[in-house]
């Protein structure tokens, strides 16, 4: 069986104990820009980890293009946070040079001369794509959180990644900030050949962006001891361009029939 | 209006922060005024003339004895000794700390023992030094280095492990080795902490070198305010701890200006009124 984009089997993760995921296995094809909801605690961001590399699973794989994937992060995942995702001392130019840097020179981390003129160009038509060529000689400090995550999202695309993940990177930003993040991130989506995950709280937002959409929440749950069983996929929709949401994203998320509405509670 | 709500201008900045210390200036003046009338040869609260006299005896005039300055030599002497401890307690907190803080099996294996170390009041370690090292230079800087260096590498390596995971993540999404996230994510965001570190850390560092100085030296200005307390020399004693205090609230507003300068990202957003802490 051969499948490019990633394939997870089984995946289960334990936190002292305590299941977070129970045997989650998906297959998710290479271009998708895969949104991810549900509720607090219900895996989620567990989830986006275990793809990171940033924690070993507690059992199951994660296979990109058929390998599975190391356990700690490597250049082929970017990843964007919510929040401390781009280097506070160093200015919006040198955070977008920093992968040249990685790459360039072992011992000091520093590249020089033609080759950091190179990198440096391909910096600022990075920055001038993502509307921020104006701040380049700024601080993170400086910056609005739009605009840091701007940084962010242009920083983690200089690795060129297969696979881009995002936690809940808009999650911090005004609405009408937000809507401009969200083009961004469309356009940028189609342009560079890369499957993305995205965790988000924001249904509107997982069916505006997403192609397809997973939600985590629990299948089972026993009221007397809440934390007895971890949360698996309960929703994967494909969704087309043309889909309007299929719910009023006000409503709060709705559950499928099969979960009590215990299940609100324990996650 | 509720006084955390008062805004302090400027000028009413300064007289505020000057009025402590006239404060403290008169009353002494008119303690020693008090003194003096009744016993003009009262050497306890010497008057500011006369301390002067004794100040421009030791920064101005050879001594009748080895014909040297007295002031300058002990000043460079002193000077000498904290540099140098406190320079080696910096190098083995960047040297420590860093893969203390970054790194779990250096973590493993020396952060018990420097915690004990740190734990150990250093002062106890001085007839050890003498005993091993002699009264000389050595013991001294020994001193200071173990009095300051376990704290200020368990400050580095407690502001490394405070270094947002996040960002040690992206680095390595980057590309980064081990080797290249210390040198371009951590040292660079912890020296500002490195600076904060060698202020404290100049604190207990005046104390041990004061106190090596007191026990065992023939130079230096701890040496001299001990040697002149035999004969009562408050003349010569006060405006010597007045001249440590002004060398060492220099130092650590150079530092805090160097730190200004050298990592201004570090310092952005921050409330800089009343001259900062």
């Amino acid at each position: 069986m051969t499948t490019t984009g990633i394939s997870v089997r089984d995946l289960s993760m334990n936190y002292d104990g305590v299941p977070i995921l129970e045997r989650v296995s998906i297959d998710i094809a290479f271009g998708t820009f895969c949104t991810i909801v549900g509720a607090s605690g219900c895996g989620k961001s567990t989830f986006l980890r275990l793809l990171l590399g940033q924690e070993r699973p507690s059992g199951g794989v994660i296979l990109l293009d058929d390998v599975p994937i190391p356990h700690e992060p490597t250049p082929e995942r970017g990843i964007v946070f919510q929040r401390y995702s781009i280097f506070p001392h160093l200015t919006v130019r040198e955070n977008l040079l920093m992968a040249a840097n990685f790459q360039g020179s072992p011992l000091l981390g520093r590249i020089f001369g033609s080759r950091r003129r190179a990198a440096r160009e391909a910096a600022d038509t990075l920055l001038e794509k993502v509307g921020l060529t104006a701040a380049a000689d700024r601080y993170p400090a400086q910056l609005s959180g739009g605009m840091q995550q701007r940084v962010a999202i242009a920083q983690a695309l200089t690795m060129k990644p297969k696979v881009l993940l995002m936690d809940e990177p808009f999650g911090a930003l005004d609405p009408g900030v937000r809507a401009d993040m969200q083009g961004l991130i469309l356009d940028i989506w189609r342009e560079q050949d890369m499957t993305v995950f995205m965790v988000t709280h924001d249904l509107q937002e997982a069916f505006r962006l997403g192609t397809r959409l997973i939600a985590f929440d629990k299948v089972r749950v026993d009221p007397q001891f809440p934390n007895a069983y971890g949360a698996r996929i309960t929703y994967d929709l494909p969704i087309d361009d043309v889909t309007e949401p299929p719910m009023d994203p006000d409503a709060g998320f709705a559950l499928p029939d099969n979960t009590a509405e215990g299940a609100e509670i324990a996650c | 209006m509720r006084l955390i709500n008062q805004k302090i201008s400027r000028p009413t900045h300064v007289a505020l922060a000057a009025l402590p210390f006239v404060l403290a200036i008169i009353a002494y003046m008119v303690a020693s005024d008090l003194r003096l009338q009744v016993n003009p040869a009262d050497k306890l609260l010497p008057s500011f003339t006369s301390m002067a006299d004794a100040f421009w005896r030791m920064a101005a005039e050879p001594d009748r004895r080895s014909g040297d300055i007295l002031l300058w030599g002990d000043t460079w002497a002193s000077l000498a000794r904290l540099g140098i401890g406190v320079g080696i307690s910096t190098l083995l907190a960047i040297l420590l700390g860093i893969p203390i803080g970054l790194i779990p099996v250096a973590r493993s294996t020396l952060s018990s023992f420097v915690s004990t170390l740190s734990l150990i009041p250093p002062i106890t370690v001085l007839p050890i030094l003498f005993i091993m090292v002699g009264l000389g230079e050595l013991s001294k800087v020994s001193l200071i280095v173990f009095g300051t260096a376990p704290v200020m590498v368990r400050t580095i390596a407690l502001a490394v492990a405070e270094l947002p995971k996040e960002l040690l993540i992206k680095a390595q999404t980057l590309g980064a080795s081990t080797w290249q996230i210390i040198v371009r994510v951590v040292l660079p965001q912890v020296l500002p902490r490195v600076v904060v570190a060698i202020r404290l850390g100049l604190v207990p560092a005046w104390i041990f070198l004061i106190s090596a100085e007191a026990i065992a030296s023939t130079e230096g200005l701890g040496y001299r305010i001990f040697l002149v307390r035999r004969y009562l020399a408050m003349d010569i004693i006060l405006p010597y701890v007045a001249w440590i205090t002004v060398i060492a609230v220099v130092l650590d507003r150079g530092l805090l200006m160097l730190s200004r300068k050298a990592f201004r990202w570090a310092h952005l957003g921050e409330d800089t009124e009343g001259g900062g802490l």
